[in-house]
């Protein structure tokens, strides 16, 4: 136990978990709802939270700094939504004005007041998650990192808010007019979610920065909404998603010498882009595959009722031959290939020299395109 | 104190280069806002690190040139894959944005530790372009900036109503002949400009609002494309000089947060105090609109107060027409008064104030019912 906690590696890995697990809870939701560039926002502007709260009270860790950043991020999401509301700027641009006045004021506050004092503008935007375990609060006989307490504390409260009001969430996210409708009050239920989004970047800003946080926040769950249609299973897949970049990040940080928050949250980002190539229904190459093989059902089907309609014709022998298919249905010679060496691979055309010639199945096959009705 | 600080060289180049940037990013900015794109810049501008990163590497050096054009093109890249994401995927705009934000930042921090780790003198200023570093910046960078400004609002100027057909009528556009696909990428690469331009002065961090802003105010102000676009490039050059000199008199203050600060505040003066679509303005002619139908109701019910004591200058007792109307009757009697509808009426033995209809008043009350 002990060993665990003075172990360096472990304590900066146990960090890079704690941040992932606790920033895809909130972060499906929003991901969901189409409320994910509201972190972006929250996250720069706790960033004033941060600094008044410090001003105010010397802290820059802990309850007090936690709710303050709370109280920033919702004081963020308030304005957004009054600024919008006022409808003389959209939505978006409401986000985009509110969130760097806010940063803007926290940087400069930063540059009078906090001049080489512990909070400088760099770790508030980048974290250094290589220190955490300088700062170590004594917690059952073991000297556990504070970063690593707040963060266990953040992820508790996070999935304890999750998991008490699971089906309230998960309509308000799907059908928020139906949870309206039946008294969830779903308006109140997200700026909640976006409270604790923010309560976790004051939590993770010590180790990642408020920046690299929306990374955790945002592709995780993302990566996961590719892979699977079920919300459990997609805050499970974004959960594994997290802690694997924050596992894998580490060493790739060390072997290449980088920033382990930042090479942490672009593991994110290889986790994503194999699920956005690769994942088996919504990867592109599935898709692709899919499109391709709706292409050569289709010339299937075209070739088979071509070879239906001029069957027995006196011009069969010109029609149902393969110059035919590449000069009246004017198909590029490879495609011409490929159609009649699928069509022989499926059983349904025969070749006799240059004539194509439809088997059994082929015949049936062609009948019931051209006439479904016939049975 | 002002002169001395306009004569100072530094100063003058640095409130060059930010008149520069608010030039620039004002008229980008006004379409961006038009076209429901103010968040793009957000992602594009935290997209310019990496690129950063990677025009240091290759061009071996702090070459400016190098730096915007790495900024310049990874922006782009970061616009393109976004707009990938979001069009070949599930996952929505938004959080295709947040995205290509984070994990583009990620991957200009990892490049930038490495840059660091690698060691060597020249690296130290790239950390600046977080936040800007504008008291860094020479003569020789302002004629590029210069270069870049002038590259941007010509291309605007050149190709003015393919940019304002496509930002209003994008289906219009396309229906006309109109090479749309071309012109939005022609837009994303004006934005990936104007925050290459900010780089030096406001940071990757809080460029995007010199997009946003400006535009968002100038919009309250006018309604035609032409005027919003003149007034928007005109909000950024004051907000940009204005930072740049308030940050040189008070020695401490960073440049770029405070040119954030004085557009925010253009911003915000502007939704309060614009004619018209102004929040003053609203809340004006809501208060007069109030007024008119307060007065409205008490002429009535005076009127028929009057008509069932079948007495045209029936003088109504205040608590009466009070309990009628409620708070806010005093004040509706006296405009009233003022107008020459109603006039007070000494009514004995009672001591209690009240109230007839004028001649006017009758008038104004039969004309509305």
């Amino acid at each position: 136990m002990t060993a665990f906690f003075g172990s360096i590696p472990a304590m900066i890995v146990l960090t890079g978990v704690l941040v992932g697990l606790a920033s895809v809870l909130p972060g499906t939701f929003l991901v969901l709802r189409g409320n994910a560039m509201l972190t972006d926002a929250i996250s720069h502007s706790i960033v004033l939270g941060i600094v008044l709260v410090w001003l105010a009270t010397g802290a820059t860790a802990g309850p007090v700094q936690i709710a303050g950043a709370a109280l920033a991020g919702i004081a963020t999401v308030v304005a957004t939504e009054a600024l919008a509301r006022t409808r003389l700027v959209k939505p978006d641009a409401a986000i985009g004005l509110v969130f760097p006045a806010m940063f803007a004021l926290g940087v400069l506050l930063i540059n009078v007041f906090a001049r080489n004092v512990h909070l400088d503008a760099h770790t508030v935007l980048l974290g250094e998650i290589g220190f955490v375990w300088l700062d170590t609060l004594p917690v059952m006989g073991a000297q556990v990192p504070r970063a690593v307490v707040w963060l266990a504390i953040m992820l508790a409260i996070n999935a304890g808010f999750v998991l008490a009001f699971y089906k309230e969430l998960k309509l308000a996210t799907f059908d928020a007019d139906q949870a309206e409708a039946l008294g969830l009050r779903p308006r109140l239920l997200f700026n909640l979610l976006l409270a604790l989004t923010s309560a976790t970047a004051v939590a993770a800003f010590d180790a990642v920065g408020v920046i690299l946080f929306i990374t955790f926040v945002i592709v995780p769950p993302a990566t996961a909404l590719l892979l699977t249609d079920r919300l459990s299973r997609m805050i499970a897949l974004a959960g594994l998603v997290a802690a694997g970049s924050a596992l894998s990040g580490y060493p790739l940080a060390v072997m290449w010498d980088v920033s382990i928050g930042g090479m942490m949250a672009l593991m994110t980002g290889v986790f994503f882009t194999a699920a956005f190539l690769l994942a088996p229904r919504h990867g592109l190459v599935a898709g692709w595959l899919r499109a391709r093989g709706q292409r050569r059902d289709h010339d299937c089907r075209a070739l088979v009722v071509h070879l239906l309609n001029h069957a027995d014709t006196p011009e069969a022998a010109e029609e149902n031959t393969a110059r035919a298919m590449a000069e009246h249905l004017h198909w590029a010679a490879p495609r011409v290939v490929r159609v009649i060496v699928d069509g022989l691979d499926r059983g349904l055309i025969r070749r006799e020299g240059e004539m194509l010639t439809l088997t059994p199945k082929g015949r049936a096959m062609a009948r019931d395109i051209r006439d479904p009705l016939a049975g | 104190m002002i002169l001395a600080l306009a004569a100072d060289y530094t100063v003058q180049t640095v409130a060059m280069g930010a008149a520069l940037l608010g030039l620039v990013s004002g008229t980008v900015g006004a379409f961006a806002v038009l076209r429901g794109q103010s968040l793009l810049g957000a992602a594009l501008s935290h997209a310019t690190l990496p690129g950063i990163c990677a025009g240091f590497l290759i061009a071996g050096g702090r070459h400016l040139e190098s730096l915007f054009a790495g900024a310049f093109v990874s922006g782009l890249i970061a616009a393109g894959v976004a707009v990938a994401i979001a069009g070949r995927s599930r996952i929505k705009t938004d959080a295709a944005l947040g995205l290509v934000l984070g994990l583009s930042f990620a991957l200009g921090v990892v490049l930038l530790t490495h840059i660091q780790a690698r060691g060597g003198a020249a690296q130290a200023g790239l950390e600046s372009f977080l936040f800007g570093q504008a008291a860094a910046m020479l003569r020789g960078d302002l004629a590029v900036m210069a270069v870049l400004a002038a590259v941007a609002l010509g291309l605007v100027a050149a190709f003015w109503k393919e940019l304002t057909l496509v930002t209003f009528d994008p289906g219009f556009a396309r229906v006309q002949g109109l090479p749309v696909a071309a012109v939005e990428l022609g837009l994303t690469a004006l934005i990936a400009l104007a925050i290459v331009l900010g780089l030096q002065m406001v940071g990757v961090v809080l460029v995007t609002a010199m997009l946003i802003a400006p535009a968002a105010a100038a919009r309250q102000w006018v309604r035609r494309l032409g005027p919003m676009v003149a007034l928007s490039a005109l909000f950024g050059v004051a907000a940009g000089v204005f930072g740049a000199v308030l940050s040189a008199a008070a020695r401490g203050l960073a440049t770029g947060p405070l040119i954030v600060l004085a557009a925010t505040a253009i911003f915000a003066a502007s939704i309060l105090f614009a004619p018209e679509r102004g929040l003053a303005a609203r809340w004006l002619r809501r208060r007069a609109e109030r007024r008119r139908v307060a007065g409205r109701r008490v002429l009535r019910s005076m009127q028929a107060l009057a008509k069932e004591h079948g007495d045209p200058a029936y003088p109504a007792e205040r608590g009466m027409i009070e309990a009628l109307h409620g708070p806010g009757t005093r004040a509706a009697l006296a405009r009233l008064e003022a107008q020459g509808l109603v006039r007070p009426v000494p009514h004995r033995p009672g001591s209690t104030p009240h109230w007839a209809l004028t001649e006017a008043g009758r008038v104004q009350a039969e004309d509305r019912a």
